[in-house]
């Protein structure tokens, strides 16, 4: 952002004279916020996996514990370890965002390209698609899918994978329509170079990044959906270890006071979510050429 | 103008057949065997052959899709749009039961995000880079992050549980006949779910306004105004609010699809009797006509939420008539 000069000016020339090395770029620093969520989200992703078979057992000498040392989210009715039960439920919520905002990115990836390239006819029919998606609101749309193909993971897995694509399509159809009509596209075109060639040399670069974008902004969506659809009961069964599940199985001890098995789930979930977030947003101020300088 | 809603009431026509024929065909494919579903497992095993093929017939059991489309598609024109399984009632009849407690609480929940949202934005906006911008601004980013359904159950802990403040769900006093219970007994049950409902829009509103409000403040009038004399404040009540209040009230029309989805869950939260709750009920249920009847009411809010945002449009601002005017900016 441009800031008037003479707003501490005479901080800017001092700061001129002295030596850069210490201090930090906010380039550096985004990339580090980047690196640090995603490794973040990976060590939460394995550990998760680790921690499945554990958070399954139970142990009735010590259920319905409130939160201590040896249990830092408290124990269920069943005596199972309420922060393994945790981690292990954001492993399957992570493992479920990816592969259903992936499957859900590609989908967007075709559809937004045949809207932007295909012609008019091929234009209109995903437009109209789009608008028909977003005529039903989404946990609607997913009950109806659930209801179609069945619960369970590949029912919900599916049910997030086949909504999620509305929003990414028409930016990437946006992205590609204005990208053809650059001057660089056409000065290509008229140097006799191929439509192979332009689309890769050219236009791939281009649309790749918002696609990565537009990809990774997809997870804290999916991730979102399918707890509040397993919640719900129409996704993932009830032994296994997910989010909505311990939230939902929480409703029926609130009244007992132990808030511990719905407070520190979610504000799990929460977390996840924001750092899914962080790292989208840190990656498209990295890519994004109008932002890359601040 | 007429020209303009005609071709709005044509473009709803379209969507909404379109929308029947996709939740038909979803609802159709279901592996649930209707005959099955609508007696139950021990029955079905003590019917006879007769008894199944009679019911078989009722459900249309080996009718091609078309068909059944058509066939309901036909009722649906007078009215009729089928029994409901698990609320023994005509669809019609339990959707419209339900319509109202679902209506008022979207209704408050919606004025409540959109008022509250509106004034942080502009808040934000104003002190941009400041403490309460930065506060504002962190919020909504948790808030958006933060789902609907934990955090009514937050709230359920803090306030019902824990305070005791308000009740602990349903929408009316249990164990108080019907006629008894008073507007303020009802608005006690409203508070919790219409205010965890509320914040689901908050986070959108509020930054979409203070992007806004950034914009406004540096235009050239307002700065023009604020050479007049005009503080900042001033400034903005007098010449920025208009511009400020008409997107915003556009994008507060287009999230009555993110408003219905909340408030499923919700409804879920604090048993709160009204269309969200029902559709889970058909949903678990294997109730396809009640399910398909409110997915139908559903996708008639969102459509007549965003024409009312393009009509909107459309009278305040001439060049978007001869556009396609669309409400609904994405996610």
């Amino acid at each position: 952002m441009a800031r008037p000069m003479s707003e501490g000016g005479g901080a800017v020339a001092f700061s001129l004279h002295r030596p850069q090395r210490g201090r930090v770029g906010n380039r550096v620093r985004t990339l580090a916020v980047l690196v640090v969520a995603a490794f973040a989200l990976g060590a939460l992703a394995v550990l998760g996996l680790f921690a499945e078979s554990q958070a399954m057992q139970t142990d009735f000498l010590q259920k319905s514990l409130g939160p201590d040392a040896a249990h830092p989210f408290g124990t269920d009715w069943m005596g199972r370890d309420m922060f393994l039960r945790t981690l292990a439920g954001l492993a399957t919520s992570i493992f479920v965002g990816v592969v259903a905002a992936g499957a859900s990115a590609v989908i967007a990836l075709v559809l937004g390209s045949i809207a932007a390239l295909g012609g008019r006819r091929a234009d209109t029919a995903v437009t109209w698609l789009v608008d028909l998606m977003m005529g039903l609101p989404h946990i609607i749309l997913l009950i109806l899918i659930s209801f179609a193909i069945g619960k369970g993971f590949w029912g919900v897995t599916i049910g997030v994978a086949v909504t999620h694509w509305p929003s990414l399509a028409r930016v990437i159809r946006a992205e590609i329509l204005q990208c053809r009509q650059s001057d660089f596209v056409a000065l290509a075109a008229r140097l006799g170079q191929s439509r192979a060639r332009i689309a890769v040399k050219h236009m791939l670069p281009h649309v790749f990044p918002q696609f990565l974008v537009g990809l990774v902004l997809l997870f804290p969506h999916a991730i979102l959906h399918e707890a509040a659809l397993t919640f719900l009961g129409f996704g993932l069964p009830p032994e296994a270890p997910a989010i909505g599940i311990i939230l939902s199985e929480s409703m029926g001890y609130l009244s007992a006071g132990m808030w511990w098995l719905a407070l520190f789930p979610g504000l799990a979930l929460v977390a996840t979510v924001l750092l899914f977030d962080c790292a989208g947003s840190s990656l498209r101020r990295l890519i994004d050429p109008f932002t890359a300088q601040e | 103008m007429l020209r303009f809603a005609l071709r709005n009431i044509a473009k709803f026509s379209c969507l909404m057949a379109a929308v029947s024929v996709l939740v038909f065909v979803l609802v159709s494919l279901s592996p649930i065997d209707p005959v099955q579903a609508s007696v139950g497992q021990a029955a079905y095993l003590n019917m006879g052959e007769a008894k199944r093929a009679e019911l078989a017939r009722y459900w249309d059991v080996g009718t091609p899709l078309w068909e059944r489309y058509a066939n309901w598609a036909g009722a649906l024109f007078r009215g009729d749009l089928g029994m409901s399984l698990r609320y023994n009632a005509p669809v019609s009849e339990v959707i419209a039961a339900r319509a109202a407690s679902s209506l008022v609480l979207m209704a408050s929940a919606w004025a409540i995000s959109g008022v509250v949202g509106f004034v942080l934005g502009i808040v934000a906006g104003m002190y941009r880079g400041r403490a309460a911008d930065r506060l504002i601004k962190g919020c909504c980013i948790a808030l958006a992050a933060t789902p609907a359904f934990w955090l009514g159950l937050v709230c359920l802990m803090v306030f019902a549980v824990w305070l005791g403040w308000f009740p602990f769900g349903f929408s009316v006093p249990v164990g108080v006949v019907a006629a008894e219970v008073t507007v303020l007994d009802a608005l006690r049950h409203l508070v919790l779910p219409a205010l965890t409902l509320s914040v689901v829009g908050i986070a959108h509103i509020a930054l979409h306004t203070r992007e806004k409000a950034i914009d406004v403040m540096e235009g050239d009038y307002v700065r023009f105004a604020q050479m007049r004399g005009l503080g900042r404040w001033q400034a903005l009540l007098r010449h920025g609010l208009r511009n400020l209040a008409l997107p915003a009230l556009t994008l507060q029309l287009a999230s009555i699809s993110e408003i219905f989805g909340g408030s499923v869950l919700v409804e879920q939260v604090f048993s709160y009797p009204g269309l969200g709750q029902a559709a889970v009920v058909a949903g678990l249920g294997g109730d396809a006509a009640l399910l398909v009847g409110i997915a139908l009411v559903s996708a008639a809010l969102v459509f007549g939420g965003n024409m009312a945002a393009n009509l909107l449009y459309g009278l305040v601002d001439p060049r978007m008539r001869k556009e396609e005017a669309r409400g609904s900016a994405y996610e």
